[in-house]
């Protein structure tokens, strides 16, 4: 069964099928991951773009080896700041980008919804490795997938999203794809850093970490950006991490042995604890195996549509 | 030159006029006869079951010159009026410069000299619209600006709104006011479930609320005349509905697209829903609909915002504000307010003719014999589709293009000319 539709723009939407089609496929290529020979011929002859409109190393590479290992020929074309101020569009980017015979093009923006105009003037297969503060939909698969392979399952759980709700992309794709996966979800921050009305999303608001910790199997903390005007969304990063922070004793208070999700790097001491950081199987920090492998599902799946 | 209107419906609610099945002739531009007129020296145009009205007037248009004579002139910004149903226009002052000088009035006048639309410059309230220094507002009256306006933004602080207030009363100067809060707005949509759901940087309804319930105060102390330009939310027409309660002497103006849509048009990330205001909720859609019924919204305003195409085609939260809707306006109100029983066509007129002109300062349209004929010529039932590709205006920006319409202007009459069937005529 093939997935619902030839683009992974974000994760609201895509139906539950096409969410266990590609959690399921993406075990597979974890296993592949594991031989000792890596690489799958699949999409040989295909080429793909990633074109990042912002840096993220971390998620360039994942997705290039996802691609390396299909066997994907693969174009980097980073867009630096200072060809926008040349003034050339995103649409005469697009336009040179497909003249060169692409299949798929990886794209990352500043902008929320660009991977969507993409699909309006292009053919190509787009899929969505960060827009905005809109979706990060592959960011979220693999935080489902790590939550499976814990747990061997997803439906019943409860899951809460600690940190900055009101920037995070990888926030509302995760938002998205546990509900439709049948997961509770809440999501816990200070009041400035919650969304008006995310209630009308279906999750909870919680204002107390104590109590996202006893009501829930999962936390995935998010990374408080510290670039972004500390002191103006909350009063300090001390007050943040010590109302907001995962340590040591509040683990222990709420005597729980809670999973907690976190995309690396922390900023030790500030959402997390050096303690908590470093202890035990009780995290589960940026997993890149499995980040290759779910992004290769993606492709594979997308790429093999037709 | 002799003109004669044959068989139509004179309405002019102002002066109890409601005349069915009757014939206007007019004498270079000059109504000279009402009735069962016998002539065979006129040029005669059939109108069988339309409606003469006095002359629509749009008080809310961007009309780009100078400065980005690229997205809209005087003169296309004039013709798009008339192919929309307008006789007459008040440009708004974010130029380049900004109309915050008599030369620049005087430009303006010029530029629209002889055309059958009046152009009414508005003036700056503020040089350069910086909200810091009050504009010459005396020698701007003089020029012949008929109100004053930062639009664009608000009026920076309740400091120098309340100097704008004060000195404008003695020229007998509406202030227009956009009202939004400076230190909410960086948005790029409503805020809402929508925003988050679409990861758009979000705009909320208070940094609206805030500025007319500011305006409301400081109106109600200097005793100053505001006009709220596109008012969008609930609470802010709540404000308005009260402060004329209290006799502050407010007025207020809303588009189509605030009584129309929502921010749910958003979804498609297309930049011809992104304006400012932005779209907003059914729930104030809603209060929009209430308030044209109960008066206290007085009239309909396009604020048309001509932008090129490279500017609209980019990313939707990087893309300027504002579509057209000159064109779209009288097919849209007629639509949804005549056709739908929320408004009668008296409201209408009213509400895109008399009233404007009364905010304004204008002198009311009269359908009177010996009077210059200034005049809006509507087909109620016309069932039309809307095309960009044959705007007048320079610009295309339209979320409407494509939409099925009932009602639209087959003519408008003004200055000795006429504009009908597409070409304009002098009579
Ligand atoms: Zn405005």
């Amino acid at each position: 069964m093939p997935l619902s539709s030839r683009h992974l723009l974000g994760l609201q939407g895509v139906p539950k099928e096409d969410i266990e089609l590609i959690l399921d496929t993406a075990h597979t290529f974890r296993e592949v991951l594991d031989r000792p020979i890596k690489k799958v011929p699949t999409l040989q002859g295909k080429t793909i773009v990633n074109l990042f409109y912002e840096d993220s190393t971390r998620t360039r590479i994942s997705f290039e080896l996802a691609e390396k290992r299909l066997s994907a020929d693969t174009v980097n074309f980073s867009v630096s700041t200072s060809s926008v101020k040349k003034g050339e569009s995103l649409k005469d980017t697009i336009k040179n980008v497909e003249a060169m015979k692409v299949d798929m093009i990886i794209i990352r923006h500043s902008a929320a919804g660009t991977p969507y105009y993409l699909t309006k003037i292009c053919d190509s297969n787009i899929i969505n490795a960060g827009d905005g503060i809109h979706e990060h939909p592959t960011q979220a698969l693999l935080d489902l997938y790590s939550i499976k392979e814990r747990f061997g399952k997803l439906k019943g759980l409860k899951v809460c999203i600690v940190g900055d709700i009101s920037h995070s992309r990888v926030a509302l794709s995760n938002i998205f794809g546990l509900k439709t996966m049948g997961v509770k979800v809440s999501v816990c921050g200070p009041a400035t850093m919650i969304p008006k009305r995310i209630e009308e999303l279906g999750v909870d608001v919680i204002y107390n970490i104590d109590e996202a910790i006893r009501e829930n199997d999962i936390l995935n903390v998010l990374r408080i950006q510290l670039e972004r005007k500390a002191g103006e969304a909350f009063p300090s990063l001390r007050e943040y991490a010590k109302y907001f922070g995962i340590t040591k004793e509040r683990l222990d208070k709420n005597g729980k042995n809670i999973l907690i999700l976190h995309p690396g790097p922390i900023n030790r001491g500030v959402e997390i604890s050096s303690e908590v950081a470093d202890g035990s199987d009780q995290i589960i920090l940026n997993q890149v195996t499995n980040g290759v492998a779910v992004r290769m599902a993606v492709l594979y799946l997308l790429g093999t549509l037709n | 030159m002799k003109v004669l209107l044959k068989d139509v419906n004179l309405f002019s609610p102002d002066q109890n006029i409601d005349e069915n099945s009757t014939s206007v002739l007019l004498e270079d531009g000059i109504i000279s006869e009402i009735g069962g007129i016998k002539t065979n020296d006129a040029n005669v145009y059939e109108l069988s079951g339309k409606y003469v009205l006095p002359g629509f007037f749009d008080m809310h248009v961007h009309l780009r010159e100078p400065g980005r004579e690229d997205e809209e002139t005087v003169i296309t910004g004039s013709n798009a009026a008339a192919n929309g149903g307008f006789t007459g226009i008040a440009c708004m002052p974010n130029t380049k410069p900004a109309i915050d000088s008599a030369e620049v009035v005087n430009f303006i006048k010029e530029q629209a000299n002889n055309h059958l639309v009046d152009v009414y410059p508005v003036g700056a309230a503020t040089v350069g619209r910086e909200g810091e220094v009050l504009s010459p507002i005396a020698e701007l009256a003089e020029a012949g600006a008929v109100g004053l306006s930062d639009d664009g933004v608000a009026i920076k602080t309740a400091s120098i709104l309340r100097k704008v207030l004060e000195y404008s009363q003695m020229y007998n100067l509406p202030v227009i006011e956009h009202c939004e809060d400076e230190s909410l707005a960086d948005g790029a949509m409503n805020e809402g479930v929508n925003s988050t759901m679409l990861g758009l940087p979000p705009l909320p309804s208070v940094a609206e609320d805030l500025v007319v319930s500011r305006d409301m105060q400081v109106a109600q102390y200097t005793g100053g005349v505001v006009h709220i330009a596109h008012i969008s939310t609930k609470n802010a027409v709540q404000f308005v509905r009260e402060a004329k309660s209290k006799g502050i002497i407010v007025t207020a103006e809303v588009t189509p697209h605030h009584f129309t849509l929502t921010d749910e048009a958003v979804k498609s990330y297309d930049t011809n829903y992104k304006m400012n205001p932005p779209l907003r909720t059914q729930e104030d859609v809603d209060a929009m609909i209430e308030a044209l019924k109960n008066g206290t919204i007085d009239c309909i305003a396009s604020d048309h915002a001509p932008h090129s195409i490279e500017e609209k085609e980019q990313e939707f939260q990087y893309a300027p504000n504002g579509i057209l809707g000159l064109e779209t306006i009288v097919g849209i109100t007629l639509s949804e307010l005549y056709h739908k029983k929320v408004l009668t066509l008296k409201d209408i007129v009213e509400k895109l003719s008399v009233n404007p002109r009364r905010i304004l300062n204008l002198s009311p349209i009269k359908l009177s014999v010996g009077e210059k004929a200034n005049f809006t010529i509507l087909d109620l039932d016309a069932v039309w589709t809307v095309d960009i590709s044959k705007f007048k205006s320079k610009s295309r920006n339209s979320p409407f293009d494509k939409k099925l319409l009932s009602g639209k202007s087959v003519g408008v009459i003004n200055n000795s000319k006429m504009f009908y069937n597409n070409e304009f005529i002098n009579i």
